[in-house]
C-alpha cells in the first residue's frame, strides 16, 4: 500500500532533493511538502500521514518540536529528523520523541534504509 | 547590466547557498560541542548578498562599538576572505562560554586570542569546507588571524579590494552555556569569484534536485 509522506524543510532545494530521492525509491507514494512547522501541523490536522521527514534547523519551531507535535496528532507516524548537527543532545532528543536521526545532506541510500525499517515496522515487506 | 542585477543571485541559488552554510555551521556546532563539552546552538537565520559598501554600512548601523574578527583567506575556484565578526563586547563572553566561565579575568584575557582563533577556525572551516565539498571543489585556507576595528577597517584589508567586490553576509546566532552571542560571517569576494560561485551553485542544484520540478502546489 502506498504511504503518505510529509516532507518539511524551510529550504525549497532540500525539499526538491528529498522529493527526488523519494520519487526514485517509491514513485507511487504520495508526497506532501511544507516549509515550516506551522504549515506542517495545519496539513497534519487535515490528512493522515504515515511518515514525516523533518529538517531539524528551521525558523520558528525546529524539527524536534514538530516531531513531538506530529507524534501527538498521529501516534503511529514514523518520524525522521534530518540534520548535519549530530550533537549527542540532538540525536538523543530525536530518539526521545521516537524519531530516527538522519544526517544531512540526506543520501538516497540512507533514506532508503529508513524507509525499509518503516515498512518492516508497519508490517509490510 | 546594472550593478544591482550583477549582484543578484536567483532565489534557488540563494536557497542552495543558505542550505550549504546551514549544513556547514551545523557541522561546526557539532565540532564545537566536542571542544566545550556542552550543547552548542549555532544557526544562520539569514543570508544576504551585498556590496562591500553595504556590508560596512550594516555593521556601522547595528554595531557602534568596536568589532573583533577572525580572518582567513580562501583560495581556489572561488577566492576571497572569510571573516567571523563579533561585537568586541561579545568576544570575552564568547571566550567565557567556550572555556566554561570558571577562569579568572586575567586568564580569560590571556586566552582570548587563542580561543577566538580556535572557535573562528572551526566555524569558518566548517562553512567553507562544506561549501567546497558540496560544490565538488577544493579551497585552500590560510591560518586564522584576529583583527580588531570597525566595519570599514575589516573590509579594507590590504591588498586593496576591487571596486566590484561583493560580500556574502550571514547573520549567525551562537549560544552555549546560557550565553547568547550574536555575530556575522562575511565572505568577501570579487566578481569573477561570484560568477564562479553562481556556476557551481547551478551545477549543485542540478545534481541535487535535477529533473525534479518544484511541486505545483508546493510553497515557494
Amino acid at each position: 500500500m502506498p504511504f503518505q509522506v510529509l516532507i518539511v524543510d524551510d529550504s525549497k532545494l532540500a525539499r526538491m532533493a528529498i522529493a527526488k530521492a523519494m520519487n526514485n525509491l517509491h514513485p507511487d507514494w504520495t508526497r506532501v511538502e511544507a516549509p515550516n512547522a506551522d504549515e506542517a501541523i495545519a496539513l497534519a490536522r487535515q490528512q493522515h500521514f504515515d511518515i514525516a521527514l523533518l529538517d531539524f534547523n528551521m525558523p520558528g519551531r525546529d524539527g524536534l518540536e514538530l516531531a513531538a507535535e506530529l507524534r501527538d496528532l498521529h501516534p503511529g507516524i514514523s518520524l525522521a529528523v534530518i540534520s548535519a548537527n549530530h550533537q549527542t543532545e540532538i540525536v538523543n532528543q530525536a530518539h526521545d520523541v521516537g524519531a530516527i536521526f538522519l544526517s544531512k545532506p540526506l543520501t538516497e541510500k540512507a533514506l532508503g534504509q529508513f524507509l525499509v525499517q518503516v515498512q518492516q515496522s508497519k508490517g509490510q515487506p | 547590466m546594472s550593478d544591482q542585477s550583477r549582484l543578484a543571485l536567483g532565489d534557488l541559488q540563494i536557497d542552495a547557498l543558505t542550505e550549504l552554510v546551514n549544513i556547514g555551521v551545523s557541522r561546526a556546532a557539532a565540532s564545537l560541542r566536542e571542544l566545550v563539552n556542552q550543547q552548542v546552538f549555532l544557526s544562520v537565520p539569514r543570508v544576504t548578498l551585498v556590496s562591500r559598501a553595504e556590508a560596512i554600512e550594516i555593521l556601522g548601523t547595528s554595531e557602534d562599538k568596536g568589532l573583533v574578527a577572525v580572518h582567513q583567506i580562501f583560495e581556489g575556484d572561488i577566492t576571497g576572505r572569510a571573516l567571523l565578526i563579533f561585537p568586541e563586547i561579545n568576544s570575552l563572553e564568547l571566550v567565557r562560554a567556550v572555556t566554561g566561565g570558571a577562569l579568572p579575568l586575567e586568564d580569560i584575557i590571556e586566552l582570548e586570542q587563542e580561543a577566538l582563533a580556535e572557535t573562528g577556525n572551526i566555524i569558518l572551516n566548517g562553512c567553507l569546507a562544506t561549501i567546497a565539498n558540496m560544490l565538488h571543489r577544493s579551497l585552500k585556507m590560510s591560518l586564522p588571524e584576529i583583527l580588531r576595528g570597525h566595519g570599514k577597517d575589516l573590509f579594507n584589508l590590504a591588498p586593496p579590494p576591487e571596486a566590484g567586490d561583493v560580500v556574502l553576509f550571514l547573520y549567525i546566532n551562537f549560544a552555549v552555556r546560557e550565553r547568547d552571542i550574536r555575530g556575522y560571517i562575511a565572505m568577501l569576494m570579487d566578481m569573477p569569484s561570484l560568477e564562479a560561485l553562481r556556476g557551481l551553485l547551478d551545477e549543485f542544484i542540478e545534481r541535487t534536485a535535477g529533473g525534479m520540478a518544484p511541486e505545483v502546489n508546493a510553497p515557494a
